[in-house]
């Protein structure tokens, strides 16, 4: 193989610019790694009462040093929040990428495939109609309910993806039809709901962190670190994808196999945040276009740099939602859009290269 | 020298039979093999079953292959992608499946000789979906080279090229193979292209073979107008190579 067509080009060249993007990604990576400690540090320090961020670290740090007040406030309350944003925020992130990357859709997400609404759904049969699915623990019956639905409804996507005949673009289509089947269903609940009940559903559709507690950041933080290996470890596969099946089959991937495993482990990361937080559904799919746009689609930088900057939207998102109005936590669903639009819109504007 | 016999090949979508009985003498490294006929006759269905891509009867026999199947590369027909990669990376893509995340200076200097040696070395930074239709075949035949395959299965790789590109490419193949012993198959719809550069070809029509053979013993008149529909006569040119001129259709 070592006959040039005519005279050879030298090859330095490219090697150098390669090493040369790698590590301006790298860099890029680090610095979203620094802003979400920032980010986090800060929401920390916001409340009902303000800490100083030095009185914040300190209490991180050294936890003994701080008074009860200030440590239970930072460790038990304000922490379990803080790190729930983040974990949510990049399971969502990284659930809405492989979506995006196994259907080679720009509109998938988490959302578009109707988990979220399934979600509701689930929660709303809990919440109006005091109907547990799966009757085990009365406490938890919103969430498991909403976990239940989620997967019954990524479940269906999941076998319908394995039939003949059945292309990506179907099971898009797919999604988009089980979203108004499960809102209209909701709606058909709230309409027969009492007004107590309404509220709490619709409270719990806008998706807010405040219930978080320590075994709702364990759960999604196990099943984050439970997913991104497994995709890391598939890392070149999963980029082939985006160059067409054929394309990625001639590779010697099997497609097929790659697409399944990617969608089961996709729906256990989209649903159980969902179930526990209600409806966050921009992070989903903005997150991984913003990491798009900042590293390009090579999973061994698309991976982290999605996961971060789903976790920095939403920390970011919750920092925001307590400055808006003193005193007061607005739903954080509801300020994801109103703060990541803008960036995302300026993003897309001032972006040299293509965004899909 | 790596050669390939196929015997009694088939293959099909789910219950369709697109193409049957498909047998051929030895294939042999070291030159091009021509595989042409209309469309639809099924010769990309052909490249993808004996890359293991589809399924159907028959075997596909490999002798004196280091890698054996794995070391058959099917370079597809389409190439359009939208992927978000630089071309660079989509050819470090290709050479790097099924290894670990890091990337050795060595594998980096087989991407820019590759790139090199097609003359796309100035792309390497262009994104993929900002090239012209030409550039993206070039880009695909890269990825097709550096995972080094002992069998290259390429579907119609000149068919979006200018005409310098053409010969350049096929002439870099035939240089290529004749050296490494690379077997290539190439699908073509230019049957002077055939005849120019491909000692062997195979005619598939309708899903199966119609001729196979020597390619100026295959390639004639009567072929042309059974197989292809078409008034042509084969003759020799002022430099004494047979050419196809087309007289009309049927
Ligand atoms: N994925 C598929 N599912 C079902 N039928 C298919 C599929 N791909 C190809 N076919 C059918 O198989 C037959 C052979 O197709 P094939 O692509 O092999 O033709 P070809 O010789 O490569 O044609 P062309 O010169 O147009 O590229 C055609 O009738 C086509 O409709
Ligand atoms: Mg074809």
């Amino acid at each position: 193989m070592m006959v040039a067509m005519t005279d050879q080009v030298s090859g330095i060249e490219g090697r150098g610019r390669y090493r040369a993007l790698v590590l301006r990604r790298l860099l890029l990576i680090f610095c979203l790694l620094g802003a979400l400690f920032a980010s986090v540090a800060v929401d920390m320090a916001l409340g009902p009462a303000n800490y100083p961020l030095a009185d914040v670290l300190t209490a991180l740090s050294r936890p003994e040093t701080v008074s009860d007040q200030l440590r239970v406030v930072i460790w038990d309350i304000r922490m379990p929040i803080a790190l729930m944003a983040v974990t949510v925020g990049a399971s969502l992130s990284v659930a809405g990428a492989q979506m995006q990357t196994i259907l080679a859709n720009p509109l998938a997400s988490p959302f578009t495939l109707g988990i979220s609404a399934a979600a509701s759904f689930g929660a709303a049969l809990g919440l109006v109609a005091g109907i547990a699915i799966f009757p085990v623990a009365v406490s938890y019956m919103v969430p498991i309910n909403a976990f239940l639905m989620a997967m019954l409804a990524a479940l269906f996507i999941h076998f319908a993806s394995t039939m003949r005949g059945v292309t990506v673009e179907t099971i898009v289509l797919l999604g988009i039809a089980l979203v108004f089947t499960f809102n209209a269903a909701l709606s058909l609940l709230e309409y027969l709901a009492s007004e107590q009940a309404l509220a709490a559903v619709v409270f719990w559709t806008m998706g807010s962190l405040t219930k978080a507690t320590w075994p709702k950041v364990w759960i999604t933080g196990a099943v984050l670190l439970f997913a991104v290996p497994l995709f890391a470890r598939h890392a070149w596969a999963l980029t082939a994808l985006r160059l067409g099946d054929d394309k990625a089959a001639s590779f010697g991937i099997n497609v097929r196999r790659l697409r399944l495993e990617a969608m089961m482990t996709v729906s256990l990361l989209a649903a159980i945040p969902v179930s526990f937080v209600g409806t966050i559904g921009f992070v989903g799919l903005v997150g991984p276009h913003i990491a798009r746009m900042l590293v390009g689609e090579d999973q061994r930088f698309f991976l982290p740099a999605s996961v971060l900057c789903g976790a920095l939207l939403l920390s970011v998102t919750s920092v925001v939602s307590k400055m808006l109005i003193p005193g007061a936590v607005l739903p954080i669903g509801v300020i994801t859009a109103l703060v990541g639009v803008p960036f995302f819109f300026v993003l897309i504007f001032t972006n040299r290269r293509r965004a899909w | 020298m790596v050669s390939l016999t196929l015997e009694k090949v088939g293959a099909n979508y789910g219950r369709r039979t697109v193409l049957s009985d498909v047998n051929t003498g030895l294939l042999r490294g070291g030159g091009l093999t021509a595989v042409i006929g209309p469309n639809a006759a099924g010769k990309s269905t052909l490249f993808k079953r004996i890359a293991g891509l589809t399924s159907g009867p028959g075997t596909v026999h490999l002798s004196d292959a280091a890698k054996g199947p794995e070391g058959i590369c099917y370079m597809p027909q389409d190439t359009g992608a939208n992927a978000v990669l630089t071309v660079y990376e989509s050819v470090l893509l290709s050479a790097k499946q099924g290894s670990g995340w890091k990337v050795k200076d060595g594998e980096l200097a087989e991407i820019d000789r590759v790139l090199g040696e097609l003359r796309i070395a100035d792309l390497a930074f262009r994104d993929l979906g900002e090239l012209s239709g030409g550039q993206r075949q070039l880009v695909s035949i890269a990825q097709a080279l550096v995972r080094r395959p002992e069998v290259l299965l390429m579907d119609e790789p000149t068919s979006a090229l200018d005409l310098f590109r053409q010969i350049e490419v096929l002439g870099f193949m035939k240089r290529l193979s004749a050296q490494s012993g690379m077997a290539v198959l190439i699908a073509l719809h230019d049957l002077n292209h055939a005849l120019r550069y491909c000692d062997d070809t195979i005619v598939i029509s309708g899903g199966s073979v119609a001729a196979s053979g020597r390619t100026h013993e295959v390639i004639t008149a009567d072929m042309l107008r059974s197989v292809y529909r078409v008034e042509a006569r084969v003759e020799a040119c002022s430099m004494g190579r047979p050419v196809v001129i087309v007289d009309g259709s049927l």
